[in-house]
């Protein structure tokens, strides 16, 4: 038993070492300073930056999200950030079933557009039923119906010049509106589109009411809700805090959210 | 005094070094020790951020999760299926640094960062990745083209048998490990963990990790079909990160039990002394 009992109370003593120092583990909260040093900020982006980089050259730029069939649906599309826009303006919109809601095409442009929801639905429209990845980790799927961004954008005539389209919201967090942005790989994708139906019926109002962005390949807080403006830039750097997105600027949420 | 006769000093023969880690397998070692760490860690924050894991394409609030850490008013609990343990003071509700009751899944302690940042835990998660995908990839060609698989893991038939492997079992509970020239080889324990390790479960944990990315989704949607859907590759990964953690434990263990700085010294100069021969008890 001698040979057994022996490396057993070693073990309890070597293992005993290993506590203290994992006693030691507090001192951890340093990786919190590390993790707060602006260098160290700059190394972390660069896993976005190879993301984006290797995406961009992996996928092809028409490349499909999986599109599903009804029975895939989720039982609930669970609604997440703005479920009802706060102010007067939103709620009178709503009353009247959004009938006077414009959506403005504008910055490098031929011709400036003010679209109704009539226009909207006037366009030949997409229908697909698609996964939608939340960052925070769930997934829900639902069927989208709405113009294919690109048809928008054709008909307003965008500029060569134009690198990124963004979005404008009437919803507010905080003091800032939410809004986005994407690049022209993704404005211009077949599956990119302004959905102002869900599961067949009129968008809910948590779901972005009258009207939303699906970006299909990327994460749930690009698809900006109550969009009421699209612009064509040139540049991000004088929208917002200059980082692409609402969340982008307050928590350095990836602008680029493939992954 | 002088007179005395000289003791007779036991003849104490020369430990035998051998050479047993190669550079590449030695760097590759305590990069992955800290990656994985890194990963590990900013995983566990990542998961605070939706604490619950499901099976199949979607899943949220309102569906059926499998897996739950969640909190009531006074505790916290871990649900697995339908059995639930009060988990009170570690997952769902505990204590930080700060004396300040949270109610995250993970605790400040284990996550990266220590407070609660799904955007950073993503930071750190996301580009420790790339670390441990490139340095997968570089050392599985080094097993191949150097030798290292053929002459140090390969499975000899023989080492297959049942009564093999239950020898190497036994011998291990027991806590006796191979001494002399047999501590330089590795056993057929040691050989399917690190294959088990580096052949599957490593690579299982980035295909099921390219398999949350609605990028790669479209790239190569046979992604999905492989692990039956989003969810349940989110699943996998969680589960598999976790026989990663027992991997690490038996492997600390292992190496506590077996000599320590011995152990350790190998692993960073490439030398190892071979233990001596047990001497057969009278």
């Amino acid at each position: 038993m001698n040979s057994i009992v022996l490396p057993r109370r070693q073990l309890i003593a070597r293992a005993g070492g290993l506590v203290a120092a994992a006693g030691a583990l507090p001192l951890l909260s340093g990786c919190d300073a590390i993790n707060d040093a602006p260098a160290v900020r700059k190394i972390l982006s660069m896993g976005e930056e190879m993301n984006r980089a290797s995406q961009r050259a992996l996928i092809d730029r028409n490349a499909l999200a999986r599109e599903f069939s009804r029975a895939d649906l989720s039982p609930y599309f669970r609604p997440n950030g703005t479920r009802l826009p706060a102010g007067a303006a939103y709620a009178a919109h709503a009353a009247s079933g959004f009938a006077d809601w414009r959506v403005k095409v504008t910055g490098l442009v031929a011709r400036p557009l003010s679209l109704s929801m009539a226009d909207i639905r006037a366009m030949p429209q997409r229908i697909q039923i698609t996964r939608h990845d939340c960052v925070e980790g769930w997934s829900a799927i639902g069927q989208w119906t709405g113009p294919q961004l690109r048809d928008i954008l054709a008909g307003a005539g965008v500029r060569d010049s134009a690198r990124y389209i963004v979005f404008r919201c009437a919803d507010r967090l905080g003091d800032t509106l939410y809004y986005e942005s994407c690049d022209m790989v993704d404005a211009l994708h077949p599956q990119t589109i302004m959905a102002w139906a869900l599961n067949g019926k009129i968008l809910p109002i948590a779901n972005g009411a009258p009207l939303r962005l699906r970006i299909e390949r990327q994460l749930g807080y690009k698809h900006a809700k109550y969009v009421n403006a699209i612009e064509a830039v040139a540049s991000l750097d004088q929208i917002g805090a200059g980082k692409g997105g609402y969340w982008e600027d307050r928590i350095d949420y990836e602008w680029y959210a493939g992954i | 005094m002088a007179e005395a006769e000289t003791p007779v000093a036991p003849v104490k023969p020369e430990p035998v070094r051998v050479y047993r880690h190669r550079l590449p397998a030695r760097i590759w070692h305590w990069v992955n020790a800290v990656t994985l760490l890194i990963l590990l860690m900013s995983g566990l924050m990542i998961f605070n951020a939706h604490p619950r894991l499901y099976w199949g394409e979607y899943g949220a609030n309102f569906d059926r999760a499998w897996l739950v850490i969640g909190s009531t008013p006074d505790s916290g609990y871990l649900r697995i299926g339908d059995y639930r343990v009060d988990t009170t003071g570690v997952l769902g509700r505990w204590t930080d640094a700060q004396g300040a009751e949270k109610t995250w899944a993970f605790p400040g302690w284990a996550t990266i960062p220590t407070s609660y940042s799904l955007a950073d835990g993503r930071r750190w998660h996301l580009l420790f990745a790339w670390v441990l995908s490139i340095g997968l990839t570089l050392y599985m060609v080094w097993t191949l083209v150097g030798g290292h698989l053929r002459k140090d893991l390969h499975i000899r038939r023989a080492e297959w048998s049942p009564r093999h492997i239950w020898h190497d079992a036994k011998e291990h509970a027991r806590l006796r490990f191979p001494r002399g020239e047999a501590a330089a080889r590795y056993g057929i324990l040691q050989k399917l963990s690190y294959i088990g390790v580096i052949f599957v479960l490593l690579p299982l944990m980035i295909a099921t990790g390219l398999t949350m990315s609605p990028g790669m989704n479209a790239a190569w949607p046979w992604l999905l079909d492989v692990f039956g859907g989003r969810q349940s590759a989110r699943s996998i990964h969680f589960i598999a990160a976790w026989a990663l953690i027992l991997f690490f434990l038996v492997h600390i263990a292992m190496v506590l039990l077996a000599g320590p700085v011995n152990e350790i010294r190998s692993m960073i100069t490439g030398w190892f002394r071979l233990p001596p021969e047990r001497e057969e008890r009278a």
